[in-house]
């Protein structure tokens, strides 16, 4: 089965074709059944793979489609490789994002014929690139598909092309992808120099001989690209001006599955990163930092979707701790269940937008929970999950990367637990504020009110379920033997680098029990607070203090403009002014200039006065006889 | 005579020539300044040959007649050249109806 898993990104690539070719004669419902299809037969096939991989004794495959590049020694194969790590973002990827096309079927529902079709093209060109990043067995693929997530990021952003202010979302996203990409581009090209390959395989199984500086500067700039793709800082401003595009849009690019590439590809490159320590340092507090900036943010936000926005931001710092500690499988994990609840919860937004007639704000939202009875029960399981109450998924996950955080560092943990609490904090002020208390909106608007169609809604329960049972994959060993499923299919995947640096599994069970249990009471403190405070005291003014300065997100979004948008602006309008139109314009123009008057002078020979014709004859016979007499002697 | 006074002349004549041809407005007078230049030419070359037969007279009675040879193909390009160009002094008369050379840069319009 896994040598036809060229099937997994055919399908959305298909269906890519067909809905933007014959976008302005499929009907609607055709369009979503073409759309949400394709990703559902990639979902089945992949599950057929996932039931091989899972055999005993499997052994990665690699399934070489033809030969992309071919130049001296240097051989790019366009291949795709299949184990354990891609099978599992593979089912993510296709599962969770076959549950947004069927949403989006119903979401968009309001889109004109042609606009429909060419927004469900551009998801599945997402789809496809993002299968690609996954599946391919060297960088070079990987990058392929990480090019492609965000050229569709910017197509989905921009979907309402004529608001100028999302193009300009739009545009944002697109640049600071790509300051990242030149990291990741030159760590490529210092791999070939290097390796003389870009296969996994082939960089893997050198990489222990290499030297320590070497593998620290490609990791490190393999690192700057993460940050631009997975919103770290500095490159992270773009994901929440990204929320101008479609909410199932930033459900799935920008929750579950394209900021999700950065992690994806450090854990791939999980043996060069644990043989870098001074790389993992510089990844765990990037994330760390990044994780508690966009938290102190989120809690004074007024835009339901930018909460979540600045909320992804702040999760995926956790997973870039996991990552920075050596927890690989920790990271991984919290991917999956961060898949799960983030993108019900953007479901969720999206319903309650849809339901309130595109109002975003919620200080005008409240009381929901009668009115949109099924989004409620689904958004109140998603922040369980997300502030990481047990037995929902987000403490599992959330939990491996804070034990993981604490025997590295003391520090880590303290800080991570203080983000975990601001987690529960501000996801509950959201929780309370759209759904407590009573509605602030305007009366038109409540007898309008009502509960999604179950296009909506299905994929809402289902992410429920997963939300709440999919922690059990990764039930941690203090309770049971073995437990570990996750850990244990990915173990193959990670053991180079346990090799490297043994995980200390003879940690003392009581000291995991007590940071569990920490990590609990601090995230049910800052639940129960912001539920009790919010649904009775909503938050409705405006910001003013210190609240301010969070409210305006430190004001990164101006030192940027500062720092770099308004110096590269002068400098463009200097080299237009001066480069361009005094020294090269004019040294064009000088060319013409010369020649003109060069043949004005010349002509003035022909005089038409015979004396002068004579004169010349003259001189030049004398300058012959010259050069013949006496120069040519010398 | 010694050689060199021969040679004076001839060049004296040379440049008297040249510098007729350059500053003369009358076409004849132009002529008649060429004419000059070959004459002095001619001078200068039977100058040379009487110098030669001088010298080598006791071995070859005929010695030094190059020169003089040569003056001969020299009047008579001289003379067909004249001809020539004396019809190209009528036309010009003909159109123009003046010899000064300085009308003829009628061409230019």
């Amino acid at each position: 089965m896994s040598n036809l898993v060229y099937l997994v990104p055919l399908f959305p690539l298909i269906g890519f074709l067909i809905n933007g070719l014959l976008r302005k004669s499929l009907s609607k419902s055709l369009t979503g059944i073409i759309g949400s299809g394709v990703i559902l037969a990639s979902f089945v096939v992949s599950l057929l793979i996932f039931f091989e991989v899972r055999k005993e004794g499997f052994t990665p495959v690699i399934v070489n489609l033809f030969d992309f590049i071919h130049v001296g020694n240097l051989s790019i194969p366009f291949a795709f490789q299949v184990d354990q790590l891609s099978v599992v973002f593979l089912l993510i990827i296709t599962g969770v994002g076959f549950l947004i096309h069927v949403y989006s079927t119903a979401y968009m529902h309001e889109e004109e014929g042609q606009h429909f079709a060419r927004y469900f093209s551009y998801l599945n060109l997402f789809v496809f690139s993002m299968l690609l990043l996954v599946l391919g067995a060297n960088y070079i693929i990987m990058f392929i598909g990480w090019e492609g997530v965000g050229l569709c990021s910017y197509l989905l952003i921009g979907y309402w092309f004529k608001n100028i202010d999302y193009g300009n979302a739009a545009k944002k996203a697109f640049i600071m992808n790509r300051i990242g990409d030149l990291g990741f581009l030159i760590a490529v090209f210092w791999m070939v120099s290097q390796f003389g390959s870009v296969s996994f395989s082939q960089v893997f199984a050198k990489a222990p001989n290499t030297s320590t500086a070497v593998l620290t500067g490609i990791t490190l700039l393999l690192f700057v690209g993460a940050t631009g793709k997975s919103a770290q800082i500095p490159l992270y401003t773009w994901l929440p001006d990204a929320m101008a595009g479609p909410t199932p849009v930033s459900a799935l690019i920008h929750a579950a599955t394209m900021v999700t590439a950065g992690i994806y590809m450090i854990a791939r490159s999980n043996i060069l990163y644990s043989l870098s320590p001074v790389t993992q340092t510089v990844v765990a507090i990037t994330g760390l930092a990044t994780a508690a900036l966009a938290a102190t943010i989120a809690i004074k936000q007024n835009d339901i979707k930018k909460v979540l926005a600045y909320s992804t931001v702040s999760q995926l710092g956790y997973m870039f701790l996991g990552l920075g500690v050596g927890a690989y499988t920790g990271a991984v994990f919290h991917v999956m269940t961060h898949a799960f609840f983030k993108a019900l919860l953007f479901l969720g937004a999206g319903s309650v937008i849809h339901a309130i007639h595109n109002e975003q704000d919620i200080r005008k939202m409240g009381g929901l929970k009668k009115y949109l009875p099924v989004t409620h029960i689904t958004f109140l399981l998603a922040c369980f999950a997300i502030a990481g109450i047990p037995p929902f998924s987000g403490f599992f996950s959330k939990d491996e990367i804070l034990a993981a955080a604490y025997e590295k560092n003391h520090i880590y943990y303290i800080v991570g637990v203080a983000v975990a609490l601001l987690t529960a904090f501000y996801m509950f002020r959201l929780y309370a504020m759209t759904f407590q208390g009573k509605f602030r909106g305007t009366t038109e608007q409540e007898h309008h009110l009502h509960e999604s169609p179950s296009a909506i809604t299905i994929p809402l329960i289902i992410l429920a379920i997963l939300s709440v049972i999919a922690g059990f994959v990764g039930i941690p060993e203090v309770f049971m033997k073995d437990s570990h499923a996750l850990g244990n299919f990915l173990a193959p995947v990670f053991a180079g680098s346990v090799s490297v640096k043994p995980i200390d599994t003879t940690a003392d069970t009581q000291l995991e029990l007590t940071l569990m249990a920490i990590s609990v009471a601090v995230a049910a403190i800052g639940m129960i607070y912001a539920w009790a405070r919010f649904s009775k005291k909503p938050e409705l003014g405006e910001a003013h203090g210190f609240g301010k300065i969070l409210a305006n997100k430190w004001y990164v979004d101006e030192l940027y403009d500062t720092i770099i948008v308004r110096p590269l602006n002068g400098l463009a309008k200097f080299l237009n002014n001066v480069v361009e139109k005094s020294i090269i314009d004019w040294m064009v123009n000088g060319v013409g200039k010369a020649v003109q008057y060069g043949s004005r002078q010349i002509r003035l020979l022909q005089s038409g006065q015979v004396g002068g014709y004579v004169l010349l004859m003259v001189i030049s016979i004398v300058i012959l006889f010259i050069v013949e007499l006496f120069l040519k002697k010398g | 005579m010694p050689i060199n006074y021969y040679i004076f002349l001839a060049v004296a004549l040379f440049c008297i020539g040249v510098a007729g041809v350059l500053t003369r407005r009358n076409a004849i007078i132009i002529f008649m300044c060429i004419e000059l230049m070959l004459n002095a030419v001619n001078l200068l070359l039977v100058a040379f040959s009487k110098m030669h037969h001088l010298a080598l007279q006791a071995t070859n009675p005929n010695a030094g007649i190059d020169g003089q040879l040569f003056v001969f193909f020299i009047m008579v390009v001289a003379a067909a050249e004249v001809s020539v160009g004396l019809a190209i002094i009528a036309m010009m008369y003909r159109n123009t109806h003046s010899v000064d050379v300085n009308f003829l840069n009628r061409l230019k319009h």
